[in-house]
This record gives C-alpha cells, structure tokens and sequence, in this order.
C-alpha cells in the first residue's frame, strides 16, 4: 500500500495532457490526497477504482478544480491550472465533466442544457448552437426529447443529455464521476455504451467507476486507489488478472465475488 | 365613514404616496438585496463578511432608529436631498422627504431581501452550480443563467412576506412628516372623532387591498415559474 508498489504503464498515445505532480489534499484531519502523481496521455482511458472514500472522485474534480488543492501541481496541456476567474472559467471550459447526480440544468429543456455552455462561453450563434445540440443529442440517443425538461427524462436519458453537454464543448478531456452509480441497472448499459463510443473515438477520458466490465473493455490503464494513495496502476489485463498488492487482491476479492 | 368619502381625494393621494414609497423602496430592496446576497454566496471572503456584517446591523436595528437616522442626522452631516426637489418627473415634484423614506426602507428591508435570496440560492442542489461552473461559466453567469433563476421559485413565498412587511413599513414615514396613508387617517381621525371606526375601517380595506393585490401577483408568479426537478 505504498508508493513503491506504483509502477507507471505507458499504455499512451500521444503526449501528456493531464500532469498531477506530487497533490495533496486534506479536508481538515482527512489527508484525502497523498502524493499523488499521475500522468493521462492525449488518447488515453484511465479508469480509476477503489474502495468507497479512498478519493478517487477527489482526485476526478482535481482536474477541473472543482477541489482546490493544498500542495503539488496539476497541468493541462502543459498549463497549470489556473487560481479563479475568468481564466480558470476558460480551463474548465476544456476539460468535459459528467457527474454521479447528472446535475442537467433543471429550469431548461434538454435542448437549451446542450446550448448554454457553446452559447454563452464560446459566443457561438443560437442556430449553429441548436444544430450541433441536436447532432450531438441524436449521438447520444436522445435525439427526440430536446424540448423536454430533464425532470421527464430517464435517468439513463439524463446522464447521455449530460454527456452530450459536456462534448458541445469539444473538451480536450472528459472527467466522469462516478457516471452510473446512481442510475438502475438497465439504463448503466445505455450509458456506458455511449462512453465506450466515445472511448474508441479516441477521445482522452478520466472514468471513476465501479463498472469493472467497463474498465476492462475500454481502459488503457486502470489506476487503483486506497486512503488517498494510488497503490498500483496497470493494463486491466494486469490489473485483473494478476493484482501485485494485497490491498487490490483484498478489494477486487470483494468486488467479484457476486 | 362620511369623513373619507368627503375627503376622498386625500385617501387616494394617501394610499397613492403608499403605493409610491412601496413600489420605489420596493424596486431599490429587490436589486441592492439581491447583489448583497451574491456577495453573500459568492468567492470573495471580504465580500462575504461586508454583506453578513451589513445584514447583522440592519436587520437588528429597529426601521425607526434608521428613519431617525436619515431624516435628523443625514441632514446634519450635509446629506439632505433637497436637490431633488427640482427634479419634476410627469408634472409630480419628489419631495426630499420621500428620497430619504425611500431609502429608510431600502436600508432596512434589502437585509431581508438578501437572506430570503439567500435560503433560494441554499434551495438550489450545489450540483447545479457545480454543472454551470464545470461548462466553463464564470461566477456571475452561473449565478445569473443557472443559480438566480431557480432560486427564484424557493424564494417566491419568504420574498411576499418581505414585501407585504414593507408596505405595513411605510407607515412610519407618518413620524416624518409624510401624508401617507397612517398619517392622513391620523389627520381625518383627529378632525372628526365620531367616525373613528369607520375611517379606521376604510383604511384597513385600503391596506388589505394592496396586499391582496401583492400576494395574488405572487401566487401566480409561483405557478409560472413552477417546474419539476
């Protein structure tokens, strides 16, 4: 359960995009992210696992500094990021975020959800705006309910509407927190089947999931975490198959058992 | 009840200059209000604290000390409005009086007005914010495109409250001078003293009127803005 056990994998294409160098982060006596050093490639699927509060969305929200961070470094595109304001408004606008809780914009239809970021961010036209929304809705499969509001929606529906936002953007990267946890079971295929389009696509994704058919399917790299450390990364083949810590044996053990 | 009907015009200027102090302070409240309570929320910690700092003071301090305050010692420290008093909007003349009760009351009931917002903004799930700043929105547009407007629905029934305590409010202008409708039922009540009731009557219904008129305007802006979540 050290850092010693962390071997890096280049299973990568490309140059780095994401750089975590040496993070820290604490929530009062909770030390949630210790040394913490992780590098995503253009391309690149990194799957992170874990046991529940091993902070691993933590880490996910890092990225697009939705949590701040005490020590260390994080860069995009060879950027670090940005303290606030207009600038970090502009990183964030790069980096795709899709959360546990789908978080679609209540008081707007599906349509205007698509739109708002590409509208009031990029200052594109309301027109050009609405024809890329519902190319992308109809990407996701959800073509038919652009003027609904998201309340009428699935929450499979939902989560593939807020895929579609977060790509109106053209991110360079996609965080996904937790994308299926709260949705039943038969709507998590819907919505990882859009992922793992977006996946072959070559798109550069970040996924904390619990979905191990996922990771083992569309991962470059799976990168396992416990009480803030990252205590080994590795191809899923590896990962799965051969797991070299205890505290991985220990979890995946648990998880594969039912 | 003859007192009011033979001073019919004086009811109407009354619950007119009522009306005008409501809807002026009323307007002024909701706005400066509002900006106090983004403060309150917002990412700046000297911001927050001078917005808590200026609710904890006018929210504790009686409307009357604060009309004290404007009308005796503003005056004093060179602040009197009088210039106003040129001013001529649609053949009415402001008086000075009324600039000084206006903002008595916008002083007093934008404290209000910003912790009702507030428990709107603290009605909106976190996510929601999170969502807006997560597409690249700065502060004040995920406050202002994705915050604001759904506060608005949690915030509808506590804002009414505030607003209906500000038309009763007005009534202390009639301490200053101002023939609002207190004092105009004070002056009919003191000139024929065998009607009392019925003035006391005609102006209630004059009240009850208005606030009828707020509280239906905030019903239906309730169900406008109702949507699922």
């Amino acid at each position: 359960m050290t850092a010693q056990e962390t071997a890096p994998v280049s299973a990568g294409r490309g140059e780095p995009l994401v750089v975590l160098k040496d993070v820290q982060k604490h929530f009062g006596q909770l030390h949630a992210l210790k040394d913490i050093d992780l590098t995503v490639t253009r391309g690149e699927v990194v799957v992170v696992i874990g046991p529940s509060g091993s902070g691993k969305s933590t880490l996910c929200r890092t990225i697009n500094r939705l949590e701040t961070i005490d020590e260390g470094t994080i860069t995009l595109d060879g950027q670090p990021l940005p303290q606030e304001g207009k600038a970090l408004a502009a990183l964030r606008a790069e980096v795709g975020m899709v959360f546990q809780s789908f978080n679609l914009f209540a008081h707007k239809t599906i349509l205007e959800n698509v739109t708002l970021g590409p509208i009031k961010v990029r200052g594109m036209k309301r027109e050009d705006a609405d024809k890329k929304a519902r190319e992308l809705l109809e990407r996701v499969g959800v073509g038919h309910q652009a003027e609904k509001y998201p309340a009428q929606l699935s929450g499979g529906q939902q989560q593939r509407v807020a895929i579609a936002r977060a790509l109106a953007m053209e991110p360079k990267v996609m965080l996904f927190d937790e994308p299926t946890s709260a949705l039943d079971p038969e709507m998590i295929k819907e919505v990882l089947d859009v992922m793992v389009d977006l996946a072959q696509q070559g798109m550069t994704m970040v996924v904390v999931t619990h979905e191990m058919g996922f990771a083992r399917t569309a991962a470059d790299r799976v990168v396992f975490m416990a009480d803030g450390v990252i205590v080994e990364e590795g191809t899923p083949e590896e990962f799965f198959t051969h797991p070299r810590s205890d505290r991985a044996k220990d979890f995946l053990g648990k998880i594969l058992k039912h | 009840m003859d007192a009011v009907f033979s001073n019919f015009d004086d009811y109407l200027k009354a619950f007119g200059l009522t009306i005008g102090l409501f809807v002026v302070s009323g307007i002024a409240s909701l706005i400066w209000g509002t900006i106090l309570a983004v403060l309150r929320v917002g990412p700046v910690s000297i911001l927050n604290k001078a917005a808590a700092l200026y609710v904890t003071l006018f929210r504790n301090t009686p409307l009357l000390m604060i009309f004290i305050f404007m009308a005796i010692a503003m005056p004093v420290l060179g602040y009197n409005f009088k210039f106003v008093e040129d001013v001529e909007i649609g053949g009415w003349n402001v008086s000075a009086f009324f600039v000084r009760s206006c903002i008595a009351l916008t002083l007093y009931t934008s404290a209000f007005v910003c912790e009702a917002m507030r428990s709107g903004v603290n009605a909106v799930p976190l996510g929601q914010a999170e969502a807006g700043r997560a597409i690249g929105l700065t502060f004040s547009q995920s406050m202002k495109l994705v915050v604001l407007p759904q506060a608005a629905r949690a915030v509808i029934p506590p804002m009414t409250s505030v607003l209906i305590a500000l038309i009763k409010n007005t009534s202390v202008a009639a301490a200053f001078g101002m023939a609002e409708a207190v004092a105009t039922m004070r002056a009919l009540t003191n000139n024929n003293a065998d009607q009392r009731i019925g003035i006391f009557l005609a102006f209630a219904v004059g009240y009850i009127v208005i606030v009828e008129v707020v509280s239906l305007a905030s019903y239906a802006a309730e169900r406008k803005v109702k949507v699922a979540r």
